[in-house]
């Protein structure tokens, strides 16, 4: 029988027609072009179709044999993290005018992209305290990545110090990206009573090469740099200062534009996007003014139509590869458009009382769970450091990280990060992270099983 | 009502999500705190606390709603038109997908869990790794890059790697003039310097000109294939032959990988790295510029460059990732790349498995040809021969009518269409590049045909409505010139 299949209009009708159209006799002349011995004989060696119901049945039971983080109580950080996303959300970014458009190219039919990518833009600005923000980066690890290499191109030099606080994978993309232009990558350590970058090796760090400072706040371990006294070690040597945020800790603490950062980047899967296996996310990437037109990716901008009446484009266009190709800011072609909206819906949804209450939230269950776990007979919290909503605690000499989670996960609770997997002189630590999801029995149910373990 | 004073007419303006805000409203519902409420400085230093909270709006859930209900009104997906945008494959998006991506099982897993959790979701990564490697004709893929110029550059670092194990040193990466701009900008961010390669007489890469430029230097050749003209590169057998004999390899750019399904493989054809866009060839959602996903596959030689982790499976039949890769590049990305856009593609490929596949890539090219045979009775057409799936007319015809193809595009939003991909190829002049892809029925070809060739009859008699268009969308045309010499980014949120 003919082939046939739901998403394929061509009737055997169709095709007779619009071979005769062409001029040829069949469709296998429409490749004669390809040789023969490249022609792929058969069929390929690729899983076999399933129909709609049996694909619905399979994709099903593939997921269910999948644990949910967002179905048990999760502790679970370091990077992806278990908020609450408001139903609105959801709704609004299956609109398929919104998820089924390509990039706004033609401006007079993608208005409404544009005016969400610009509102993002405006929400990043306000959370950083920066006054140029792009229309986002695949992710908070090649964002701050590209806040090294925008920083290399802006000073012409070739040296960048990151701290050690930094999320590890993010450190080993900045590596792997900065191999590429053959920069060096130094690592500024971290004070382990402070769980916060040593101020001093990190000034030892910084050289007259040194194009940035790469930070993280709060940092992987949790805690919270103190980017007004990093800040001047960052640029007394005449490079740049790169922060990477949690943008809802920006609803309770000081943004860094404030504190003089050049580059403000990080996540926003914080903001309401779903934890997905760690991907996709989206990166958001703001710069200070004189840092404009080196930002990478797309950035919209406002303007007038013909009748004066306003608009929005994609603009500062010369950056990019299409027009620049080997000369462009980045080999960026893309942003994470549908994930920058629900961003913004999120921001829209939790408004300035929202933000800081969540934030608020977030912050008062972390040390309430922290003061509890502290408490317990051979439990610690090693770094001295404010916290926001992660932190991390040092098991009891006996009790191994991995062996804990299993123990945990039979009580339908997901403990935190195996520290000694990143930092093995941090073995038999664990990165806990407590979001507003979690209630106070949560907590107590987790303090009372850590509790069994001496 | 008096008549003295007419009431003025409501703003046609869409207004910022900021100008909703009165001061009070709320859209969110946040549990009570049920632990000790603290005031904040009492676990974090003053000054380290914001000074004022950040300026958001305040609004209510309703005006959330519809405000972006609103925004979406003003924008055009495949699902609202035909979106012949050529090189980006611009197919229907699979509603089944969505919903898959949507379950909690994969929505909101974590990627850090035990693995012996998250079983369903490494088995179906592997899946996907070796039919994607079937696929292409690879011998191995990673699904780490985000997007396809992100893969560019990752397949671009393993080529480097791979030079650099063997002691070589190689500094250019050649690409021909029709290349996409992400080859050449990719090169750059790997370290390496371009070399651009002036095209044949037949759209084709010139043999002659690449056994000029090739050499000890070459690390490279990054080809799209059928190339953006939506022309097969018939001596592709030759171009590898030169491009190995002189020591480079090559790279295979998949923007085009709609075109050969099950019909030839970049692996058979001497590519020794190829990416695909999973957000063209294989249906995930644009997003409106993102996400989407870029794997890369490559030949032995190259396998132990990848990226690291990679999905493993064991004799026992359970999955792990496999982070022990001591001559990877390293991470290009954290986690698991982006796997919600991995598992629609995964979706995809069992919704039509190996047959299926073949006979998208045929109604593609079937429809491709059917367009270019209609067309060329109104445009010019540099390359006029059998094309694959996309082909690239010239709008030169019109231009001598003071109709440039820029007009054309905008005069096809009054139609209802989104226009074509314009002024690319940059080999053509006022180049019109059409990619109908294959989940187009003969009827929406033929209104888009129509309208084609109604507009090319306004260029030569009536070029004021060309030149006016577009007159019935959102905005008129907009000034780009003062978005970019005025930037105006952002503005207050509160």
């Amino acid at each position: 029988m003919r082939y046939s299949h739901r998403y394929l209009p061509m009737t055997e009708q169709d095709e007779a027609d619009m071979l005769q159209a062409v001029g040829v006799s069949g469709v296998d002349e429409l490749f004669r072009d390809i040789p023969d011995a490249l022609r792929y004989p058969g069929a390929l060696p690729i899983s076999p179709p399933l129909d709609e119901p049996s694909l619905w049945a399979h994709l099903q039971e593939l997921a269910v044999r999948n644990t949910a983080a967002s179905q048990c109580a999760s502790f679970l950080g370091a990077g992806v993290y278990d908020h609450h996303i408001p139903s609105v959300i959801g709704h609004l970014i299956s609109r398929s005018e919104f998820y089924t458009a390509y990039t706004p190219y033609q401006p007079e039919i993608s208005q409404g992209e544009l005016q969400a990518i610009f509102e993002f833009q405006s929400y990043i600005c306000e959370l950083t305290g920066m006054p140029i923000a792009n229309a986002s980066m695949y992710d908070g690890a090649t964002a701050l990545a590209e806040a090294g290499l925008l920083a290399a191109g802006a000073t012409r030099r070739t040296r960048l110090v990151v701290s050690r606080g930094v999320h590890p994978e993010t450190r080993a993309v900045l590596r792997t990206m900065a191999r590429g232009l053959g920069i060096e990558v130094a690592e500024a350590p971290c004070s382990a009573a402070e769980g916060t970058t040593d101020l001093s090796l990190l000034e030892q760090a910084i050289d007259e090469r040194t194009a940035a400072v790469l930070v993280q706040s709060p940092n992987f371990f949790g805690c919270i740099e103190d980017i007004a006294a990093i800040e001047p070690l960052a640029h007394a040597g005449g490079g740049l200062l790169a922060v990477s945020v949690n943008p809802l800790s920006l609803g309770l603490l000081q943004p860094p534009g404030k504190l003089g950062a050049d580059i403000v980047v990080g996540d926003a899967q914080p903001l309401g996007i779903p934890q997905s296996f760690g991907g996709p996310t989206c990166g958001f990437f703001a710069v200070a003014e004189p840092l404009m037109r080196r930002m990478p990716g797309r950035i919209v901008g406002q303007t007038v139509d013909r009748s004066g009446k306003r608009g929005f484009v994609l603009t500062l266009q010369a950056r990019e590869q299409h027009i620049r190709r080997e000369k462009a800011t980045s080999n960026i072609c893309s942003n994470q458009a549908l994930l920058a909206l629900n961003a913004a819906i999120y921001l829209s949804v939790m408004g300035k009382r929202g933000l800081r209450e969540t934030a608020l939230l977030n912050m008062r269950k972390a040390h309430y769970a922290a003061e509890a776990i502290a408490a317990l007979p051979g439990y610690g919290l090693p770094a001295a450091a404010p916290f926001f909503n992660e932190f991390i605690i040092k098991l009891p000499g006996s009790v191994s990280c991995s062996e804990l989670n299993r123990r945990l996960l039979g009580d339908n609770i997901i403990g935190g990060f195996d520290m000694g997997k990143a930092y093995p002189e941090l073995a038999g630590h664990m990165l806990v992270a407590v979001t507003e999801k979690r209630s106070r029995e949560d907590i107590d149910r987790l303090v009372a099983r850590l509790g069994e373990f001496k | 009502m008096t008549t003295d004073r007419i009431p003025p007419l409501p703003s046609e303006d869409l207004p910022f999500i900021f100008d909703l805000s009165r001061p009070g409203r709320i859209a969110c519902s946040l549990p009570a705190c049920d632990v000790p409420e603290l005031p904040p400085e009492r676990h974090i230093p003053a000054a380290l606390l914001r000074d004022v909270p950040a300026a958001l709006p305040e609004v209510y859930e309703v005006d959330v709603v519809r405000h972006y209900t609103a925004l979406s009104r003003r924008n055009f997906g495949v699902d609202n038109g035909f979106y012949p945008l050529g090189s980006c494959t611009m197919k229907y998006n699979p509603k089944l997908n969505e919903d898959a991506a949507k379950l909690t099982g994969f929505g909101g897993i974590h990627p850090y869990q035990p693995e012996e959790t998250v079983q369903g979701a490494l088995e179906l990564l592997y899946t996907l790794q070796s039919d994607l490697a079937a696929l292409t004709g690879m011998d191995r893929m990673t699904l780490q890059p985000a997007a396809g110029a992100h893969g560019e550059w990752t397949g671009l670092m393993m080529i480097r790697a791979y030079h650099e194990s063997r002691g070589e040193r190689r500094t250019k990466v050649l690409v021909p003039d029709s290349s996409h701009g992400t080859n050449p900008a990719s090169a750059t961010a790997a370290g390496y310097a371009t070399v651009t390669l002036k095209s044949d007489a037949r759209g084709l890469v010139d043999l002659d000109v690449l056994r000029a430029a090739v050499g000890a230097d070459t690390a490279a050749l990054m080809l799209t294939n059928p190339n953006t003209l939506g022309l097969f590169e018939e001596h592709i057998a030759e171009i590898a032959e030169i491009v190995h004999e002189a020591g480079g390899l090559l790279y295979y750019d998949g923007a085009n990988a709609n075109a050969i399904m099950g019909i030839a493989r970049p692996g058979d054809m001497g590519f020794d790295v190829v990416h695909l866009n999973l957000h063209k060839t294989m249906s995930t959602p644009h997003g409106g510029g993102g996400p989407g996903a870029g794997p890369v596959g490559v030949k032995r030689v190259l396998e132990p460059f990848l990226p690291a982790p990679l999905v493993e499976r064991r004799a026992d039949g359970t999955y792990f990732l496999d982070d022990a890769r001591p001559r990877s590049i390293g991470r290009v990305k954290p986690f698991h790349g982006n796997f919600g856009i991995l598992l629609r593609a995964y979706a995809y490929i069992r919704s039509y498995g190996p047959a299926g596949l073949r006979r998208v890539s045929e109604c593609a090219v079937l429809n491709a040809n059917y367009m270019l045979s209609r067309l060329s009775a109104a445009y010019d057409v540099p390359y006029p021969r059998l094309c694959k799936h996309e082909f690239v007319l010239s709008g030169a015809r019109q231009k001598a009518f003071g109709i440039r193809t820029f007009d054309i595009a905008k005069r096809l939003l009054d139609f209802g269409f989104h226009p074509p991909t314009v002024y690319f190829p940059l080999i053509v002049e006022e180049s019109i590049m059409i990619e109908p892809t294959e989940t187009e029925s003969k009827e929406t070809l033929d209104r888009f045909i129509d309208a084609m060739l109604r507009i090319a009859w306004e260029a030569e008699h009536e070029p004021d409505t060309v030149l006016k268009a577009p007159s019935r969308t959102d905005t008129a045309r907009l000034d780009e010139t003062l978005a970019a010499r005025k930037p105006v980014l952002h503005c207050d949120c509160g």
